[in-house]
């Protein structure tokens, strides 16, 4: 209730001087079950899309998105790189606390797992709207659970998929023809070759999703780890990951007293030949680093016995968002045939679509399979089966535990 | 007598700093102590801060945090002292003061990213070693990250040492030096011994506020610490950016309560070295009269210009290798460079950096401007009224240096939003001017006050009033000393990355905020191109600074020196 008047007197430095920009119009919501008045309305707007902006290729897919936006939607896409999704995030919740509920600043959010299960606890997004995009008739979410739960989170129509991304591993074949693929065997090579493995820190994304996947085939009791942790015992589903940890850690790079920081940072090493097996979650991030020549062209990719950790990259639009139209219009060409054969290619992207190929015509399909493979891109068979993702409680319990343990001696 | 514009200009000065620093830390308070209605806190608690305690790496994130940022200062300061003792008025003194200006525009990540490659175990100096030795693959040892933060304090050392050493340099000629060394150089005191009993205490309090600066900033330094500093834990204010970017919101209270910490622990380096700075006058009283001539005379000026050229040559070595990176084709380790060349990494983020290049610039020029002005008007104000400030004004007038940026900044945009003013070129602009005119001031206000007063008074006497003498007197004086302020302004500018991106809502991109965030993507190549880019536009502005006085003095003899 004070929050409106405060506006216009709030002292802040040079506010005086400065021209005070017009609140923006308040539109009435953009309905995506009339498609036509969203297109109308999405005509001309301005849409904020918040992505990473730290890999070229993400960056030109973008770009030539906000082409095709342009030239068949009168759309105009801006892409704000981030360095850190949290960031829009943040973005999100500073305007809440300003009260700003109309007109912000983001438009769309390349989102994924705790951020979209925060985002969507605190009410920062906009919705129901994905299901009823057009274009979502051509996914088949009974086939594919990944399209409709992020992190075991029901997205709800509160964002939708764009790619499919799982876990991968790479090595050398130059310096390590027959990688360990499995964690007891990985376990037993770093023991016999200290030195030459590690891993991102927790929290970081890839970090955490590589202890879950060492959860999931460690932990007697698999089936608990879709439940909230809170349900389950966690002490003795864990019991057998923090065993191999602690047998695990002085066999690490640097006798794990240092960790790299993130994925990018484990292909600098991998180049620097600092460590000999590295992962992603990208399943085509090896032969994009082939190409980008970070990684010489010895480098092939596998994945663990039994299968790795998979999910789907979604989009979410904030609940103030300024251009909303714009957005649904933006999410609905990311899920068109068109955008999927070209981020699925390993020029471009290499994500997995999330297109159902059952429910496309045959010129469609037809795109899909003029994709090439890259030398270090596993085909859709050797990358196997696709692992669920436990419910997020489990990754914020075994971080702050991994933190404890790990992350906070010297 | 109206209110003359100069009377005004010091109150509009500290409204414009302290603003911004005020609200941007009360929107901090509020969530330390469980205030965000957002988040559904409504009510007054402890609780952040208990859970803050809670964290297990908190004794030692905040060790870190005193220990680097104390032993950064410590060493930059002294070889700074150790430079100028040895060295002052030498051939060498000039060249390594050529080599080391430059170095300040060099942008802090870009710097660091630079060492990292130098001294990782597989980076350029362990490549140099590997090939004759035949390694394959680099040694396993902690350099980079060590647990006790030696390469932060190195990386920090490089970047505040030419800092330093410029804010010595500006305060120098008003203390005469020249003539003080030769009559104690006279009396057999050694060159050294001379420097530091004669020079050195009248030095000190005027560089006193800008060593302050580097401490705080190195304590609560957040680019540099995670590139090279440890991280398990990391430093106190990498922590609590990391908390403020926890995907678990609630993450948001406990990062509040950490940014208080964080400023209190920043209040208690300050103290620390303040107490540090009494005693050890105290102590030095009875051997600056006892007559000591000097030791060890030669080691210490060897060792003042050994490592200042270390330094210099660390930093430039580590661009060289970035730009070398920039150009690389597949690069591995142990050769010593590229397997192949390729234009491929300038050619896809050449144009994209260069179009934010005129922006940039434009926020700097801009930003550097106001504070130039508003410096300069403070200044005037100090001539023409005797509004000189006290001790405590000076306090606040660095206050946006001392306050951690992470403890205000978040508040801040808040407070931008409840203005309706965020997002926009103009805020941008406005909460650069904060960071800016503090370093406009350290570096104006010594040249200002060093200015003869007899030539405004031999002005006045000529019939001329304040305005003339302003415009025809001081400024062309001036003009250099004046342009170099603005120069350091335009690159502290430069530099800005959370308050660019806090304020500017991602929708007011610069050159900093693509670089970084094309570098989170960890490519060498990448970083090296964006690196290079900072570097320059940073540069820019100290190249006109030199090129602009030689145009407009070149048939003025007299006043080329400056």
């Amino acid at each position: 209730m004070i929050r409106r008047p405060m506006r216009n007197w709030l002292p802040f430095g040079l506010a005086a001087a400065l021209t005070v920009t017009a609140p923006t119009l308040a539109f009435a919501e953009a309905d995506p079950a009339d498609w036509n008045a969203v297109l109308v309305e999405a005509k001309g707007q301005t849409v904020y899309w918040n992505a990473w902006g730290g890999a070229e290729n993400v960056n030109a897919f973008i770009d030539w998105m906000g082409e095709l936006a342009q030239e068949n939607y009168g759309v105009t896409l801006e892409h704000v790189k981030l360095s850190d999704t949290a960031e829009a995030v943040s973005r999100v919740l500073a305007e809440k606390s300003a009260g700003k509920d109309a007109g912000g600043a983001i438009d769309l959010i390349w989102i994924n797992g705790e951020n979209f299960a925060a985002m969507k606890r605190q009410g920062l997004l906009f919705g129901p709207w994905s299901e009823a995009l057009p274009n979502w008739q051509l996914t088949d979410p009974e086939a594919n659970a990944a399209l409709t739960a992020d992190f075991t989170v029901p997205t709800e129509g509160l964002e939708s998929p764009w790619g499919m991304a799982q876990l991968v591993f790479y090595h050398d074949t130059a310096r390590l023809p027959r990688p360990p693929r499995s964690m007891a065997a990985l376990a037993e090579w770093a023991e016999q070759n200290p030195g030459r493995f590690t891993y991102p820190q927790p929290p970081d994304f890839l970090g955490s999703t590589f202890l879950k996947q060492a959860l999931i085939e460690l932990t007697p009791d698999t089936d608990a780890l879709s439940q909230p942790v809170e349900e389950a015992d966690y002490a003795s589903a864990t019991a057998p990951l923090w065993d191999w940890l602690d047998a695990l850690t002085p066999n690490l790079w640097r006798q794990g007293k240092a960790y790299p920081q993130n994925a990018q940072r484990m292909i600098q090493l991998v180049a620097d030949s600092e460590i000999d097996i590295g992962f992603e979650f990208n399943p085509n991030a090896a032969s994009n680093a082939i190409a980008n020549f970070q990684l010489p062209d010895t480098v092939r990719s596998f994945v663990l016995e039994g299968g790795s950790l998979g999910n789907a990259s979604f989009v979410a639009i904030p609940y103030n968002a300024n251009a909303k139209a714009g957005a649904m219009v933006i999410a609905n060409l990311l899920l068109s045939p068109q955008a999927q054969a070209r981020m699925a290619s390993p020029d471009e992207l290499g994500f997995g679509t999330v297109l159902a190929m059952d429910r496309l015509s045959d010129d469609q399909v037809r795109l899909f399979d003029e994709i090439p493979v890259g030398i270090a891109t596993l085909t859709p068979e050797e990358l196997g089966p696709t692992l669920p993702e436990p419910h997020p409680s489990w990754m914020e319990k075994l971080e702050e535990d991994w933190t404890s343990r790990y992350g906070v001696a010297p | 007598m109206g209110l003359s514009p100069t009377r005004a200009a010091p109150a509009l000065t500290l409204l414009a700093l302290l603003g911004p620093v005020a609200a941007g830390l009360a929107g901090t308070l509020a969530p330390a102590f469980g205030l965000m209605p957002a988040l559904s806190g409504t009510d007054v608690s402890l609780e952040p801060f208990r859970d803050l305690l809670g964290w297990p790496g908190l004794p030692r994130a905040v060790a870190l945090s005193l220990f680097t940022g104390l032993a950064a200062t410590l060493v930059s300061l002294a070889l700074t002292v150790l430079i100028c003792a040895g060295w002052q008025g030498t051939h060498a003194f000039r060249a390594l003061e050529r080599a080391l200006s430059p170095l300040l525009s060099v942008p802090h990540a870009a710097a660091a990213f630079g060492l990292a490659f130098l001294i990782a175990p597989s980076g350029w100096i362990a490549r140099l070693i590997a090939q004759p030795l035949g390694w394959e693959r680099p040694p396993d040892l902690l350099i980079l990250q060590d647990p006790f933060g030696l390469s932060l304090i190195a990386g920090l050392v490089v970047k505040e040492m030419p800092f330093l050493l410029l804010m010595t340099l500006a305060a120098l000629p008003a203390l005469r030096p020249a003539q003080s060394l030769a009559t104690a150089q006279a009396l057999g005191y050694g060159r050294v011994a001379a420097w530091f009993k004669v020079i050195l205490p009248r030095l000190y309090p005027q560089i006193r506020l800008p060593v302050y600066a580097v401490l705080a900033f190195s304590v609560s330094v957040v680019d540099v610490a995670m590139i090279l500093g440890p991280g398990t834990p990391p430093p106190l204010a990498v922590q609590v950016l990391r908390w403020m970017n926890d995907p678990d919101l609630a993450m948001r209270f406990r990062a509040a309560a950490g940014a208080l910490l964080l400023l209190a622990l920043t209040l208690a380096a300050l103290l620390l070295w303040r107490g540090a700075e009494i005693t050890l006058a105290r102590l030095a009283a009875r051997w600056l009269v006892a007559g000591g001539r000097g030791h060890c005379e030669g080691l210490l000026r060897a060792l003042g210009l050994g490592f200042g050229a270390l330094s210099a040559a660390l930093v430039l070595l580590g661009l060289i290798g970035l730009a070398v990176w920039s150009f690389a084709g597949l690069w591995r380790f142990p050769e010593l460079l590229p397997q192949g060349w390729s234009l491929r990494s300038w050619m896809r983020h050449g144009p994209e950096l260069l179009a934010l290049f005129g922006r940039t610039l434009l926020i700097a020029a801009t930003s550097s401007g106001i504070a130039m002005v508003l410096t300069t008007a403070c200044l005037e104000a100090e001539q023409r009224h005797g509004l000189r400030p006290g001790t405590r004004a000076l306090w606040l007038l660095y206050l946006p240096l001392l306050v951690p940026q992470i403890a205000f900044l978040p508040g801040l945009q808040v407070a931008g939003l409840l203005t309706g003013l965020d997002g926009t070129l103009a805020a941008v602009i406005a909460v650069h001017v904060v960071f800016v005119l503090p370093y406009a001031f350290l570096s104006l206000s010594d040249p200002y006050r060093a200015l003869d007063p007899r030539y405004a008074a031999v002005a006045h006497a000529l019939g001329r009033g304040p305005g003339a003498t302003f415009w025809r007197v001081r400024v062309p004086m001036l003009l250099r000393p004046w342009l170099t302020a603005a120069a350091v302004s335009a690159a502290v500018s430069v530099g800005q990355y959370l308050p660019t991106l806090l304020i500017g809502g991602g929708r007011v991109p610069t050159l900093t905020t693509e670089a970084l965030a094309l570098a989170s993507g960890g490519d060498r190549r990448v970083i090296g191109v964006t690196a290079l880019a900072q570097t320059a536009a940073a540069f820019l502005p100290f190249g006109l600074a030199l090129l602009i006085p030689a145009l407009a003095w070149r048939n003025r003899r007299g006043m080329r020196h400056g």
